[in-house]
């Protein structure tokens, strides 16, 4: 059970409370009709899968109910960062740095 | 009592005997005996046989890692379970304990005979042969190596028992009630930290309760955990005893679980019998010691051979002598003060085997004083008899050469290979080891988690050196906390340190290729199975453990492990950490499938959701069904009906004057906002922005891939406010979707989202007289056909409740949804159907609202379409929007296999004969003569009789359906093929004259 | 390679088992091969066994970060069987069922098939519906597979209670009796010898950094640990790490890991006659030879690399069980363990060639990869062998993704009323 910190309710609260939501910063191309089928393809299925930090949203479901991102090392499941959905995705190297 | 007995001795009551049964004798013991300590101090060490050669054998240890003393145990009906350690299962009066894998009894057991046979035997002897002729693996080998395998039985009754689980919060949790944990509890607890202390034994004190001739601050050792145990419990330590942490996992998220009733003669009945504690700790001390290791030489394993800190443990702690007359054999020093002990209390020992040439002087000294003989520099190479040990073979050992043997007798025989520690928590939390050439064991060396390992566990030995640790990592646990917490000192007299080396398989003048030397007692995997293993180019240790099951037993490798990697580590000629250990698993020990289970059981294994209107349903005899977590009425059978028969009864009465369904499962949510409109035109396939306020319209929901989600019928309540419905099953993951296309997506639209799902109760009244019995009741409303025609929504007063009607249908009647606040539900239920009686009003269930949606061809989602189905497909081309710029899933409806001709269409069926009702779920071909595997082109997604069209009809996914037309296809069952002609999907009033009041 | 009889062991035996001989060699890679497969689970062995024996292509090396079998295939709960809805689907696992039959025989080793059935549990109408498509769809294509009564399910499997007032009541359950079990470690082991009697070579211990390519796009061969190694193909069938290996030929993939956890309990007496499944409580259960249940579930919510999983799944896991098979209530966990499964979109896996010239890949088998080893293994020889996909595997393309033509299990078994 891992513990999540809910960037909008600013607390620590344990994974029950969250969904997870899949890979982060994959946006709906703004005019889907102009896309080939293999931009289409990759906006719906192809995904990073990284092995190491992953940027990924997360739900507050059984909370405030709002999707959130952050940055977890799969590797480890410790969480980097999470931060609202508005705010610019985080540099990873500066995080990285952060967390020695 | 026996003459093993040491009166006045041990930790056990004297004064409390208590009595239970051992394959139906009756055994004496004392009040705090375990079974083992018990059956001990009556002379018996035979408790179990062996999972593969049925050898006999006893229990080895005095702990929870426990190979061979395995029993049932039963406190009446149900209350069985297989394979309890008998070393750690308390005695109480009544008590009945059986022993296992034996047969006819323990003492004489027939499948013994695969001793004799054990040179065939060998590791991963049975992926060499058993396979001819091929069929007899079914029928022949496997059922005989079943039978074989296995070591108690299965309770067979559902178990009476309950269990509990509990969420704790703590600054420091500290496994391990030792002297390490103690004394970190201690130093945490005086610094003002919220401490928990768990320990598996009944009792704190850990290797103290065997060490009582120890002084610690100038008090002996018991007093010391008593007066220690008092102080902590005055700071407000949690102490938790027969409590196990059985897994560590993220975030210093810690597992217990509290054994509460299984050593109690008469449990109240109100209290769990275990309880799982789900524990989040900001600083863990892992304080769990280190676990005793057996030596490896041929006939180890005889009732009566046993580790030699057990026996001082069942000495010091259950007062309780495993023999008459010992043979100590050791490569560390602890073993020489459990032969000290045990001569104290009148054991006579034979003689002190250490592998080692030079013991320490010491040890030598006071083994001297009390005349026993001491033959350092020696190996055993064998042992005799039958089910208790009588003889030990003893040989010299210069350098490599093994001299002569000289035969000792004796009564038991107590070994050590020094000490392990106990890393299994550790390294559930993926820390890393590091081989410590040293003591020839892996310590622990990166961290993953939180936490302070102390004591033995990290190779620490002697009481003073593991108090003082203990100390010090309680006061690092509360230093990361941000406290301060002063270490103590402590002084202990009559410590006991000691060192020790580490062996292989000890050295033999005999073939070793003979010899039965085991390494993992209850698998019985030998020395030799494991350098075969080797041999046969298993290379890394998970291949030699899986090949020979070593370390795969009860006791999860905690006796076996590290003498199999110092095994095969020399077979391959590789250093041990080349060579790598297991992984180790939760739980630490075998843990109670019910504890994990908790109050998740029976009706509490998932809540079943239940409508306002349930309880009425009920009082009428409703059936029910399950749908999704719902469960809802299915039917209202009549005395003396069938299903078929109520349906078509309840049917009838709905088209002939009206029926009342419970529609309050239906999912629910509202849109609001000033961009509501534009967001149901993003979100659902149909123009929305035409819809005026007080109409509904039918709304398609598909997911970006183009295929169909959801439906449901929505309504526009005001320009910025839409009541959303969704199916049953679908109500959290449309919201869900929702939700994450506008907070994600399109956070420029103004717009909230709230599930009402069970705000409202609706209640659907359809049929002719359908607006005759509701309209006395609406206030506020004129019900018109004009003024309030199909597809229509308004707020008014309904029965005197606010409530939003709809004039809708999923009948092909005239149809109406009455949602009123849920607790208003059933006054509301009780007075249409009361009202409703003068047209002979119907309470239907599902099944009669399938069938009559199903007249219509109105599709249910997830029966008729499944995941693959596109609008087109479902003949909904005319739901979609066309002049809409997006929605979700119109560029996924453009990809070349949704737009490619010949997909599988929603179309009607009607059988040939119009009798048969063919089976949902029954495949189509367009030629039954061809042979298997046969070119399937559909199946049949709905099916039912149908009282309006006087036949059975059908629904069926078809491929090219729209264009077959008239065609005759064919459903071929087991029996007989059946042939059916393609309709149109609407098999009742196609006009929908009916809709119109 | 020595063979395998009940004479051999008796000889052996006599000879105090001294003259066994490596099953495999742990070899050390050449320069280059025809053929490098990545991952060295059962799909690889086994591609690299039939490479050889069907194909005669025995340049071959099968190269694997860690010990042979010891991803997936050394931790799944070992459940074989075919019964699947799509044509497509059961035809490839159908294809995998054949050749399990006689399996043992044409390894020379027992990989312990036991055709003990596999019991479907419905709990309800949807279920029933969606069970009886599946064994109409199943009959029709020769797949063997029954719809039993309650009654009948009890009696096939008597420790199932079927009371009719329990949470999850039994309403059915389709049977495919040909389906069962197998020992997993025997299939990779089994596999490797066979392989490597035919020449080719089992390199352990060396992970796989990179696929190299040529200026023309081609696949020129894998750096590794050990430096790189040249080939002329590359197939990739690395379970769970499927993304990053293919990464490093810049392919993307429609994948997702997750980890799957999996138990067993204290062993026991045989009670547990058959397999038994219940997805709409996501569990399953079988008893293994050894007596131990083994007992698995559905992935954990998030995507990881950890092999760690929580314990609330665990949890949930175990009470389903109980509530299906009450009397295992008091029974004990003895081990849980977690495996990295890559899942696809459609929940059906990716078998075939890939946009880079002489790259394959085997993948995307989410939670059932062990059942389709010998089917996985047999159709990506033949498609790396022939550069064209056997008929089995060749609707399993990564294209699917693109044209929408999914082969779609997790939606047919869609809950949605």
């Amino acid at each position: 059970m891992l513990l999540i910190h809910c960037p909008y309710c600013n607390q620590t609260l344990p994974e029950a409370e969250f969904t997870y939501a899949g890979e982060a910063h994959i946006a709906r191309p703004a005019d889907p009709s102009s896309v080939s089928d293999e931009e289409w393809r990759d906006f719906l299925f192809i995904r990073t899968n990284v092995k190491g930090p992953h940027y990924e949203r997360w739900r507050h479901f059984y909370g405030c109910g709002r999707y959130f991102n952050a940055v977890r090392d799969t590797v480890s499941d410790r969480f980097l960062i999470t931060y609202k959905t508005d705010d610019p995705r985080p540099e990873l190297s500066k995080l990285l740095e952060k967390s020695k | 009592m026996s003459s093993f007995r040491v009166s006045g001795r041990g930790r056990v009551d004297h004064t409390q005997p208590i009595q239970f049964t051992f394959d139906g004798k009756k055994i004496k013991g004392f009040k705090g005996d375990t079974v083992a300590s018990a059956l001990l101090a009556n002379g018996i060490h035979l408790m179990g046989r062996s999972f593969k050669y049925h050898r006999p054998r006893g229990a080895v240890t005095a702990g929870s890692e426990e190979p061979n003393a395995l029993v049932g145990t039963r406190r009446g009906p149900g209350r069985f379970e297989p394979n309890t350690r008998a070393t750690v299962q308390e005695i109480w009066d009544g008590l009945q304990v059986n022993s296992q894998n034996r047969y006819p009894s323990l003492s004489f057991d027939v499948g013994a005979i695969n001793d004799k046979a054990y040179m065939l035997f060998s590791a991963g002897f049975y992926y060499k042969t058993f396979m001819w002729p091929k069929s007899f693996w079914d029928k022949v080998y496997e059922p005989f190596i079943r039978a074989a395998a296995g070591l108690g039985v299965s309770p067979t009754e559902p178990d009476p028992d309950h269990y509990a689980s509990r969420y704790l919060h703590t600054d420091v949790l500290i496994i391990g009630a030792g002297p390490a944990g103690l004394a970190a509890a201690l130093t945490a607890a005086r610094a003002g930290s919220r401490v928990t202390l768990v320990d598996e034994n009944p009792e704190a004190g850990g290797s103290l309760l065997s060490e009582p001739s120890v002084m610690i601050e100038d008090i002996p050792a018991w007093d010391w955990v008593a007066k220690t145990v008092a102080e902590l419990k005055e700071l407000g330590v949690k102490l938790m005893t027969r409590t196990t942490a059985i897994g560590y996992y993220h975030q210093n998220f810690v597992g217990l679980c509290e054994k509460l009733t299984d050593h109690l003669a008469s449990p109240d009945g109100e209290t769990p019998r275990e309880r799982m504690w789900r524990v989040r700790a900001k600083q863990v001390v892992l304080a769990q010691g280190a676990l005793e290791k057996p030596l490896v030489f041929d006939g180890n394993d005889r009732p009566g051979v046993m580790l030699a800190g057990s026996a001082q443990t069942y000495l010091n702690r259950y007062g309780v002598r495993v023999g008459d007359k010992a043979v100590i054999v050791t490569s560390h020093d602890s073993a020489w003060y459990a032969a000290f002990d045990l001569a104290d209390a009148g054991t006579a020992i034979a003689a002190i085997v250490d592998t080692r040439a030079e013991p320490n002087a010491d040890l030598v000294a006071e083994a001297t004083k009390r005349g026993i003989r001491i033959m350092a520099g020696h190996t055993v190479t064998g042992t005799e008899g039958r089910l208790r040990v009588k003889s030990v073979r003893v040989n010299p050992v210069t350098g490599s050469s093994v001299g002569a043997p000289e035969i000792i007798g004796c009564d038991c025989l107590l070994m050590s290979g020094g000490w392990t520690p106990s890393l299994h928590l550790f390294s559930h939390t993926k820390g890393t080891l590091k081989w410590d050439e040293e003591r020839q064991t892996f310590l622990p060396d990166h961290k993953a988690e939180e936490c302070e390992i102390a004591g033995a566990g990290r190779g620490l030995w002697g009481i003073e050196a593991v108090l003082n640790d203990g100390a010090k990592m309680g006061a690092a646990a509360v230093k990361s906390l941000g406290k301060t917490a002063k270490a103590a000192s402590y002084a202990v007299a009559h410590d006991r340190p000691g060192t020790g080396v580490s062996h292989k398989e000890l050295p033999t003048d005999l073939d070793a290729g003979k010899a039965r030397a085991f390494v993992d007692y209850q698998n019985d995997v030998t020395a030799k199975d494991l350098r075969l293993a080797v041999r046969e180019g298993m290379r890394s240790i998970e291949h030699v453990k899986r090949y020979t099951t070593n370390g795969m037993a009860t006791d999860q490798g905690k006796m076996s492990n590290i003498n199999g990697l110092n095994i095969a580590s020399d077979a391959l000629g590789v250093p041990q950490p080349k060579v790598g250990l297991t992984t180790f698993r939760p739980p630490y020990t075998p843990t109670t499938f019910g504890a994990f289970c908790g109050y998740h059981k029976g009706s509490h294994f998932e809540v079943t959701r239940k409508t306002p209107i349930d309880s009425w349903a009920e009082e009428n005899g409703a059936a029910y069904e399950p749908v999704s977590l719902w469960r809802r009425a299915w039917y209202f059978p009549k005395e003396g009906e069938d299903m078929h028969a109520a349906v078509d009864r309840e049917c009838r009465a709905t088209r002939a004057s009206v029926g009342i369904f419970d529609a309050s499962t239906l999912g629910k949510i509202e849109v609001v906002g000033p961009d509501a409109v534009e967001f149901m035109n993003r979100m659902y396939t149909n123009p929305w922005t035409k819809l005026a306020p007080g109409r509904a319209r039918y709304g398609l929901l598909l997911g970006d891939d183009g295929f169909i989600r959801d439906d449901g019928v929505i309504g526009r309540l005001a320009d910025d406010r839409f009541h959303v419905t969704t199916t049953t099953g679908g109500a959290a993951r449309v919201l869900n979707m929702m939700e994450d296309y506008l907070q994600t997506e399109w956070p420029d639209l103004d717009v909230w989202l709230t599930s009402t799902t069970e705000q409202w109760a609706t209640i659907a009244l359809n049929g002719p007289n359908a607006r005759k019995v509701l309209e006395p009741f609406v206030e506020g409303l004129d019900m018109s056909d004009e003024a309030f025609p199909h597809m229509s929504v308004a707020e008014c007063r309904v029965g005197g409740f606010p409530a939003r009607l709809f004039r809708i249908s999923f009948t092909g009647e005239v149809g109406f949804e009455v949602n009123v606040p849920a607790h208003a539900g059933r006054a509301l239920w009780e007075m249409l159907f009361e009202a409703g009686k003068k047209y002979d009003i119907c309470p239907y269930g599902t099944e009669t609202m399938h069938v009559l949606r199903a007249e219509k061809g109105y599709i249910i989602v997830g029966q008729d379409t499944d995941g693959t189905v596109t609008p087109h497909d479902a003949g909904l081309s005319w739901a979609i929007g066309k002049m809409k710029p997006d929605f979700v899933g119109k560029r996924g409806l453009a990809r070349p296999d949704l737009v490619a001709e010949g997909r599988k269409q929603l179309i009607g069926l009607l059988t040939e004969d119009g009798k048969t009702k063919l089976e949902e779920g029954a495949q189509i071909v367009l030629d039954p003569n061809q042979p298997k595997p046969m070119k399937m082109v559909g199946h049949v997604t709905s099916s039912y009789h149908s009282d309006a069209a006087g036949r059975p009809i059908a629904m069926a996914l078809l491929e090219d359906g729209f264009n077959r037309m008239g065609e005759t296809i064919y459903i071929p069952m087991p029996d007989r093929v059946i042939k059916a002609t393609v309709t149109g999907t609407v098999f009742y009033d196609p006009e929908g004259a009916r809709l119109k009041l | 390679m020595t063979h395998f009889s009940a004479l051999s062991l008796i000889k052996n035996a006599l000879s105090g088992q001294k003259n066994w001989e490596p099953q495999w060699p742990d070899s050390e890679p050449k320069a280059e091969y025809d053929v490098i497969i990545v991952g060295a689970g059962g799909h690889g062995l086994g591609a690299a066994y039939y490479l050889a024996k069907e194909h005669g292509i025995t340049n071959v090396a099968v190269i694997d970060k860690g010990w042979l079998g010891g991803g997936n295939t050394g931790r799944n709960t070992t459940i074989i069987r075919s019964n699947y809805l799509y044509d497509e689907s059961a035809k490839l696992y159908d294809h995998a069922l054949d050749l399990w039959d006689g399996l043992s025989q044409e390894l020379n080793y027992n990989v312990m098939y036991s055709q003990r059935g596999v019991l479907m549990l419905a709990h309800n109408v949807h279920d029933v519906q969606s069970f009886q498509r599946h064994v109409h769809a199943n009959r029709l294509n020769g797949v063997d597979n029954v719809w039993l009564s309650a009654e009948e399910a009890k009696e096939y499997c008597p420790p199932l209670d079927i009371s009719p007032t329990a949470r999850y009541p039994v309403v059915g359950a389709a049977l495919q009796r040909r389906a069962g079990t197998a020992r997993h470690d025997a299939v990779a082991w089994g596999y490797a010898r066979g392989a490597a009697a035919r020449g080719v070579d089992i390199i352990q211990n060396c992970p796989v950094t990179a696929i190299r390519r040529g200026p023309d796009g081609r696949v020129t061969g894998v750096e590794t640990a050990k430096g790189f190694i040249g080939a002329k193909k590359v197939a990739v069938s690395a379970a769970g790490h499927t993304s990053v290996v293919m990464d490093t030929a810049g392919v993307r993939m429609p994948l997702e890991s997750y980890p799957l956890q999996a138990l067993v309990s204290e062993p026991i007496k045989p009670i547990f006659p058959c397999v038994v499944m219940s997805n709409s409580v996501h569990a399953y259960i079988s008893q293994s030879d050894k007596g131990e249940l083994v007992i698995g579930s559905g992935t954990d919510q998030y995507t990881s690399y950890s092999q760690r999983g929580g314990l609330p799944l665990i949890e949930h896991t175990v009470a389903a069980i109980c509530e299906i098979f009450p009397i295992f209530n008091r029974m004990r966990m003895l081990r849980k363990w977690g495996g990295i499964v890559d899942v696809t979109p459609d929940r059906s896996a990716i078998l075939g060639k890939t946009p880079v010239p002489g790259l394959y890949v085997n993948c995307g088998w989410g939670t059932g990869g062990f059942k389709a080893t010998p089917g996985a293994a047999h159709t990506l020889a033949w498609t790396v062998a022939k550069d064209d996909p056997h008929p089995a595997n060749a609707p399993f393309t990564l294209e699917r993704f693109s044209t929408g033509r999914l082969i779609d299990e997790a939606a047919a078994a869609a809950v949605a009323h």
